[in-house]
């Protein structure tokens, strides 16, 4: 009992730390690869705020897969504003929680995309297994590591650009788009929950061949983790990966935080958000903001969209990844 | 004992005491708990009959139970043997020892999963030098294994450590006449007497093993059908926003922990009238 | 005291040879299960170097991990400790019918999964949860809070005090009480100066194993956090932060803190122990 009193009494002399002063305090509830993006984002949004003649504004930052993020919220974690890697996750709040519009998509330029991304390969260094474009990814012997779309926002849009590409080559023919999935499948030897637990088991474990993933995941992993180790490959053609931001009307009104929540989300198609998104590896809609050398390093190619081709993400959710649906029929046949 | 005997209570506090354990028990166990079969009550007898049957939940659970098996026996081998050489023998630093066999109740799962996936991995300091006898352990079912027998070692440990100290001079004498060798000596006489502390310890580190979550899914590769455990499957259908699914599962792990652990304590109360008595 | 010789008489005399063998064999079994994963720890905390050490335990967030950490394990030893003495108080002096059953609820926290432990907070205190939508409207935070944080603590080491000191209890049966009682000593004179003393060992080594345990809790915890740096954050969550960001070094630097925490506590508990005449536990 003793240790307890004195664990207590550390407790309580570590924590009389006087807090942080009065400030607006805004709670941004994202997804695993935008760390160091928002991280720089938010102080640029602070001064700017300030500059604008608004309180010191403090923004505190969740990050995890975006189905938990999205899961979390639902449950009340109180989101000021949420940033996800895909719609869906915002419409199941909106369905089920009821917090912001069923509409919320339309309330931001470009669908609420104020950055873009696409699906890239990573590769060990001097592609020794030759990966060139998606057919590649379903030859025997090929490791690809992806993590699980059931629990991961990027294994997503990594499911749906191979679908795509499949799709283009076998002339919409259904039974050899899903043979080509489930040999794809085949090849992968571990499913992680996120994105960034996946680009951690192929960088730092050394397992399989090729990464699938967000483009901006795998500049950043090459210059964090090694610029001599792993090269980028750029697929023939890939899928628009339009990562959204909304407002969480009920709770940012119950903070009295809604007008600097929209401020903030405004601030990230300014010219200085759209820098610093490009500055992290996204795609700004408005490339004329970007710094010219961030804004070369963007390959171009060919991209498909996800209302042309798949419609919007309820469907799609619908389609292919509820329980039972397309991408557990391709594992159980794999 | 002669307590037994003594039937009026004479130690004060009977009330007290209950009355608290039960009210705590019911508010911080019991009442959250109900959640799960409340939930799962939702379901109608075709979904639940769907779940039950459905060969991903099913190869889940069998994953959870088998890799909790397996681990939880060599746990208890190798536990034994821990026991048995910390309680008997002197060596340097015995007592650091003995300290370092509950790392795993303190280190967090989650960073005792990130350091065994970085060893046992292909390019690990393990994984390497298994890699060319064709062994793969991370990634694998046997990664889970592994993974278990790391959080479940203090289990048996701890169940044994006691036993053997008190083991009296009456044993030893019995041991004696026994002659033979040593090992005869412990199969016939120690084991029978460690035995049941072997088995709760056993029977802890199984009942550990077959929910246990951040270290598992570090290394297990988390395939479906292959190496997916139960608790990344409710977590799987939580993030699906299926409570219901969740809840199903969980209710048939919850109901096969607490079976686990009664048995353990009714036969440790049995043991206990057996030798009290 | 010289190598392997055995502590006690031998109960089956064992040859030197085979005493080195098991030795042998149970350092390589810690070696190998053991102090590898704690030795890449502590290798890949340091790969860096002691500046980048101490760099990552400085950084505001983790301090306020640290203190976070601190608290949730401080009241949850408490509470656990008080519940420990009373339930094994109950258990061991008093017969009475459902005592298994009572027993195994105590076990259970044990051997619920960590994802469970987390599931039930929410459908308890979610926005959907049974009583949760009552809270928020009255302004209380459960849930991606500090008091959620604390009750999956509380939840998750329930057990660790009362299992280690009924049987202890158990072992020691009930005379000294009964005969302190006949002397006219009243219920806590009783626990104070006949069981407790008795009991201190087993109650210490609950006490650390709760407290070990309630620090590194990760599974239950990281589903009613929310992750907010900074407030929700305890240490094995800002770990996993860390780690996700590619901060390897800051990563396994508090986790190492984390650990050798632990190490401390445990190793203080065999150095007490080995001062006093009562090695026992």
């Amino acid at each position: 009992m003793r240790f307890a009193r004195i664990w207590f009494l550390a407790a309580v002399l570590a924590l009389s730390v006087p807090p942080a002063r009065a400030e607006t305090a805004l709670l941004n509830v994202s997804y695993d690869p935008t760390r160091e993006f928002y991280k720089e984002f938010n102080t640029a949004f602070a001064a700017h705020w300030k500059r604008a003649g608004g309180d010191a504004v403090r923004v505190t930052m969740s990050h995890g897969g975006s189905g938990r993020q999205s899961r979390a919220v639902i449950d009340g974690l109180e989101a000021d504003v949420v940033t996800l890697a895909l719609g869906y996750d915002i419409d199941a709040i909106a369905d089920i929680r009821k917090s912001l519009p069923a509409d919320w998509q339309t309330r931001q330029p470009n669908a609420s995309a104020p950055y873009t991304s696409t699906i890239v390969f990573l590769v060990r260094k001097g592609n020794p297994k030759g990966i060139r474009d998606w057919g590649d990814l379903a030859k025997p012997g090929i490791g690809v590591i992806t993590p699980n779309p059931k629990t991961s926002g990027g294994a997503r849009w990594n499911f749906l650009a191979a679908w795509a590409w499949a799709e283009d080559s076998f002339a919409r023919d259904d039974a050899k788009v899903r043979d080509y999935m489930a040999a794809l499948f085949r090849n992968v030897p571990v499913l992680d929950t996120g994105a960034r637990g996946a680009t951690t088991t192929f960088v730092r474990r050394g397992l399989g061949d090729v990464l699938l993933s967000w483009e901006n995941e795998a500049y950043l992993a090459q210059q964090e983790l090694g610029r001599d180790q792993f090269e980028i490959v750029v697929p023939s053609m890939s899928i628009l990966a339009q990562p959204p931001v909304a407002l969480i009307d009920a709770n940012a009104d119950k903070h009295g935080t809604r007008k600097v929540a929209e401020a903030y989300l405004d601030y990230l198609y300014a010219p200085e958000g759209q820098r610093l998104a490009a500055k992290h590896f996204y795609r700004p809609i408005h490339p004329e903001f970007a710094d010219p050398a961030d804004a070369r390093r963007f390959p171009k190619l060919k991209l498909v969209t996800l209302q042309e081709r798949f419609g919007d993400w309820r469907a799609t959710q619908a389609r292919f990844f509820t329980d039972g649906a397309i991408f557990d029929q391709i594992f159980a046949k794999r | 004992m002669f307590a037994r005997a003594a039937s009026p209570r004479v130690i004060p506090g009977f009330g007290p005491t209950l009355g608290f354990t039960l009210a705590y028990l019911s508010l911080v166990v019991l009442l959250p708990l109900a959640m799960i079969p409340l939930k799962a009550l939702g379901l109608s007898g075709a979904e639940v009959l769907a779940i039950v049957t459905d060969a991903r939940t099913l190869h889940a659970i069998g994953l959870s139970f088998g890799a909790a098996l397996a681990a939880a026996a060599v746990n208890a081998v190798l536990g034994t043997l821990l026991a048995w050489v910390l309680v008997r023998y002197d060596f340097p630093a015995r007592r650091l020892v003995d300290a370092l066999i509950d790392l795993p109740f303190a280190l967090p799962t989650a960073v005792a999963g990130i350091s065994l996936a970085a060893l046992y991995a292909p390019n690990g300091w393990i994984g390497e030098r298994l890699a060319p006898l064709g062994l793969k352990v991370a990634y694998t079912p046997l990664g889970i294994v592994v993974a278990l027998i790391f959080v479940g070692l203090p289990f048996v440990v701890r169940t044994v450590e006691p036993v053997l100290e008190a083991l009296d001079a009456e044993v030893e004498e019995a041991a004696a006449t026994l002659g033979a060798s040593w090992f005869a000596g412990f199969r016939r006489v120690v084991l029978p007497l460690i035995g049941p502390a072997v088995l709760t310890g056993f029977a802890m580190a199984l009942a550990r093993g077959i929910g246990e979550y951040g270290s598992v899914i570090f290394i297990a590769g988390n395939l479906p059908m292959v190496s997916e455990i139960a608790p990344l499957l409710i977590a799987i259908r939580l993030e699906e926003y299926n409570d219901a699914a969740a809840a199903m599962i969980a209710l048939l792990m919850l109901a096969a922990a607490f079976a686990l652990l009664l048995t353990i304590n009714l036969l440790q109360a049995w043991a206990r009238r057996r030798i009290g008595g | 005291m010289t190598l392997l010789a055995p502590r006690r008489s031998p109960l089956v005399g064992e040859s030197a040879t085979t005493r080195r063998v098991l030795l042998a064999l149970a350092l390589a079994a810690i070696g190998l299960f053991l102090l590898l994963p704690l030795a890449t720890v502590f290798a890949e905390a340091l790969s860096k170097g002691w500046g980048a050490y101490f760099e990552g335990l400085a950084d505001p967030d983790a301090r306020a991990a640290i203190r976070l950490t601190l608290l949730v394990a401080a009241i949850s030893v408490a509470v656990n400790f008080a519940f420990g003495i009373a339930a094994a108080w109950a258990v061991t002096k008093f017969d009475f019918p459902g005592k298994s059953l009572l027993v195994t609820f105590i076990d259970l926290p044990f051997s619920v999964s960590p994802v469970i432990a987390g599931l039930i907070y929410v459908l308890l205190f979610g926005a959907h949860g049974l009583i949760g939508p009552w809270l928020i409207a009255h302004g209380v935070e459960v849930i991606f809070a500090v008091p959620g944080i604390v009750l999956a603590t509380v939840f998750v080491t329930l057990p660790f005090v009362a299992r280690e000191l009924i049987p202890t209890m158990e072992m020691l049966g009930r005379g000294d009480e009964e005969v302190a009682r006949t002397l006219g000593a009243s219920g806590w004179q009783i626990f104070f100066r006949v069981t407790l003393p008795n009991v201190k060992w087993a109650a210490l080594y609950g006490v650390l194993l709760c407290n070990a345990r309630a620090m590194g809790e990760f599974g239950a915890v990281s589903v009613v956090s929310g992750h907010l740096r900074g407030q929700t954050d305890t240490m094995p969550l800002h770990i996993e932060i860390l780690y996700n960001e590619y901060n390897f070094v800051a990563a396994f630097a508090v986790a190492s803190l984390l650990a050798l925490m632990a190490l401390f506590t445990l190793a203080l508990k065999s150095a007490l122990e080995a001062v006093t005449e009562n090695p026992g536990r």
